[in-house]
């Protein structure tokens, strides 16, 4: 399958010095990061939260003045804060271990109170270099008929960000599939392009103060670069020295851990979020209710879907990318650069992980370990549509949000991305090829 | 810098029961990516299932401890048929996404919450080792040794029974793969086709070998779980599968005693690093904002990220490794 051994005798000098090249870039970018991200040193290690009632009268209103009290596994008192104007507390503890959080339900000011009064407190666990995030819910909540079985409002609440889920899971599969159609190449550093993307949008967000769109536009053509830069500097290279696939597929994988730990060292181990469009309240549209980041998030997706499929069915290039997968010995030879159409999906790819990145970042949190636990329903929706095809991608994604989201009805929360790995396998099994892909190399 | 310090501790990471467990899990390895060209990504899967097999049934059914180990063993080969049945008909890098999936499935399983009377939930199990110390030889409060590298009698004896097991697993492979069994494995690598066009039931003889691989990374599990004395569900984490096959590549992919140079190596090297790190910055050489918290623990996942993309873009078949004996051909 791989033919690409036109190029062997190429200088292996000039391949390392651009590895180096390469090397040097990242240890530079990092260090220059490093210090801008030490600016908002928290604590070390300990818990922290933030009450807000969901139910204020002006939509989601901070609650102050509330005590929360942490104590060790010994029931001696470590800690305790009283929630500020924004509602944010935190306590510090020096060691890591099991501690105990409990809120003072007694110090709620009249118009908020704990959603289960019976529950004040939490037994949580504090990892080497964690700030531990503590949730405790305010207000009603969901209101009746949430416990008894069968909701029809909560599964098409389910269905719809299920829908969403499934919409930016497909448009961070893009790179993923479209790098897989032209070079047969899996790369598992893919994740890690998602993560990178949404890191870069939150150090111009929130460190350097810039608005998120703006933020999220850099972050985007910066992640592109560098996806490119991975072309340039490793598997071209790579495919010039005729280096098998499978070869490729293990670089990739220390790729992968190589940037997922230089993420951790940067960004640091606990979840953050971006600084605009953080609380928002929901709109109700018929029976579901949805924060106006989350309909925007659909929006966007589809818009982007959209115009990858104009691209890939309209422009020159989208047919030259087209053609490469379909056989690329033809397409060489009836004129197309390979090589450049491989550099630009890898730029387009690493562009729409990053751009889902920071849409996942948004709707959830960003950490330095989003991209990799987000690898795995993405190899899901492409192997469930048929690896290699660019709509089966899509409808694979669909599926598999949808999956994800739904599953919870039945199974806890907890385990909803194992369901969907399981789905995979039971997938394979029945339709090894996917629901859109064509049946070749099976037996 | 006191180098006496960082070379006691690279002897000792070097024959550690961590790198025991590396190397029984590389053979393992070994079995499925150098004799037969699977590509294993979730080889830590198999070392969970089989260490939770032990100690659940020990903890919760109060089983003894050679049918525990039996089971840890069985719960091993029903995870290679369960990965095997769907993926091995198909593309190789099927059998990748699959195992790495199934290995996050089986954390996170293990550390639900909905499960924890029965897996213990994050904190994992304790208390179910002791039956396998009962043939220790060893006065648990003396160190045993030679000169300043010293160990005490617990961990002398599970680094003993580790060490033994590699040892013996590689005897047991070196033995199969000298065999018509190994011959057709080896030619399944270099061409399945061929292999199938001579009547040969590839796919049989794909899942015989993920089997024994399997089974061998249970044992792993076991050897680490019983050393460390609890079996948590995070110590049995993705990148561990990764460390093990940079273990391997830099042994040597499909040699007969690669795992086991490559586990010490492995470890003795990521000890250098680490305490060279560590030396340096308490000297005042490297300032400690550096290594400071998370940071000092992802440098040694960088270092093992990076060295395994080195030596596949350069020297793909590790130190003892033959260029020709390494397929990493295209499937």
């Amino acid at each position: 399958m791989n033919t690409m051994t036109a190029d062997r005798g190429a200088s292996k000098w000039s391949w390392r010095h651009r590895l180096l090249l390469l090397l040097l870039l990242t240890v530079t970018l990092g260090s220059l990061q490093i210090p801008a991200m030490a600016q908002d040193e928290g604590p070390e290690l300990g818990f922290q939260g933030t009450f807000t009632n969901p139910e204020g009268e002006d939509g989601p209103t901070p609650v102050e003045g509330v005590r929360v009290e942490v104590t060790d596994a010994d029931g001696a008192v470590v800690g305790e804060a009283v929630s500020d104007a924004e509602g944010a507390w935190t306590v510090e503890v020096t060691d890591t271990g099991e501690y105990t959080v409990t809120v003072d339900v007694e110090s709620f000011p009249d118009d908020a109170s704990l959603r289960n009064p019976d529950e004040p407190s939490r037994t949580l666990t504090v990892n080497p270099g964690q700030v531990r995030p503590v949730l405790f819910p305010i207000g009603e909540g969901p209101g009746p008929g949430a416990d008894s079985g069968f909701d029809l409002r909560l599964v098409l609440q389910l269905f719809v960000e299920g829908i969403k889920l499934g919409l930016l899971i497909a448009m961070m599969a893009i790179g993923l599939s479209l790098v897989f159609g032209t070079t047969q190449l899996v790369n598992f550093a893919h994740g890690e392009l998602i993560s990178i993307g949404a890191v870069i949008a939150y150090f111009f967000n929130v460190t350097i103060g810039m608005h998120l769109i703006l933020a999220a536009i850099l972050a985007i053509i910066a992640t592109a670069g560098a996806s490119a830069l991975m072309d340039l500097g490793i598997f071209r290279p790579l495919r010039k020295r005729g280096v098998g696939l499978i070869a490729q597929l293990v670089i990739t994988i220390g790729l992968s851990l190589f940037l997922r730990y230089g993420l951790l060292y940067v960004f640091r181990g606990d979840p953050r979020s971006y600084g605009n469009y953080n609380i928002q309240r929901g709109i109700e549209i018929g029976p579901i209710v949805l924060p106006p980041k989350d309909i925007w998030s659909v929006l966007i997706s589809i818009i982007v879907l959209v115009g990858v499929g104009l691209v890939l069915q309209r422009t020159k290039i989208g047919r030259a990318m087209r053609a490469v997968s379909d056989n690329r010995d033809l397409a060489e030879s009836s004129g197309i650069d390979v090589q450049r159409v491989i550099l630009i999906v890898w730029a387009v790819g690493g562009g729409l992980a990053a751009f889902g990145g920071i849409l996942w970042g948004l709707g959830e949190s960003v950490s330095w370990i989003m991209g990799f636990r987000l690898l795995l329903p993405i190899f899901a929706g492409v192997i469930l549509g048929g690896i290699g095809t660019a709509y089966g991608a899509l409808v694979g994604s669909l599926v598999v949000g949808v999956f994800i989201q739904m599953s919870t009805l039945v199974i806890p929360s907890e385990l909803k991305n194992a369901a969907a790995m399981v789905a995979l396998i039971l997938i394979l099994v029945v339709r090894p090829q996917g629901i859109l892909g064509r049946s070749e190399r099976v037996g | 810098m006191d180098w006496e310090v960082i070379f006691r501790n690279a002897i000792l990471a070097g024959i550690s029961r961590e790198a025991a467990v590396y190397a029984i899990a590389a053979v393992g390895l070994n079995v499925h990516f150098g004799y037969t060209g699977l590509l294993n990504f979730g080889q830590v899967g198999f070392m969970s299932i089989s260490a939770y097999g032990v100690g659940i049934s020990i903890t919760q059914y109060g089983a003894p401890v050679w049918l525990a180990f039996i089971i840890g063993l069985l719960a091993a080969v029903f995870l290679a048929l369960l990965l095997g049945v769907p993926t091995l008909r198909l593309r190789a890098d099927y059998l990748a996404i699959v195992t790495i999936a199934a290995s996050e499935i089986i954390r996170l399983t293990f550390r639900s919450v909905a499960l924890t009377d029965w897996s213990g939930g994050s904190n994992g199990i304790n208390g179910f080792a002791d039956g396998f110390y009962v043939w220790n030889p060893f006065d648990p409060s003396v160190a045993y040794g030679f000169g300043s590298v010293k160990v005490f009698g617990n961990q002398a004896y599970i680094i003993i029974v580790g060490w033994t097991l590699a040892v013996l697993v590689t005897l047991l492979v070196w033995l199969l793969m000298r065999s018509p069994w190994g011959r057709v494995l080896k030619s399944i690598r270099e061409d399945e086709d061929a292999a199938r066009a001579l009547g040969k039931n590839a796919y049989w003889y794909k899942m015989q070998s993920l089997i024994l691989g399997g089974v061998l990374g249970g044992l792993a599990g076991i050897v680490l779980s019983v050393g460390q004395s609890t079996v948590q569900p995070d110590v049995y984490s993705p990148p561990v599968t990764f460390f093990i096959w940079t273990a391997l590549i830099l042994g040597g992919v499909g040699r007969i005693w690669s795992p086991i140079f490559g586990a010490v190596a492995f470890w003795m090297i990521l000890s250098l690093a680490n305490n060279v790190l560590d030396q340096a910055t308490q000297a005042g050489i490297v300032p400690a904002a550096v290594t400071a918290g998370v940071r000092g623990g992802s440098i040694r996942f960088m270092i093992v990220g990076l060295g395994l993309m080195l030596l596949m873009a350069f020297r793909p078949q590790g130190v003892f490794g033959d260029r020709n004996e390494m397929m990493l051909a295209d499937r």
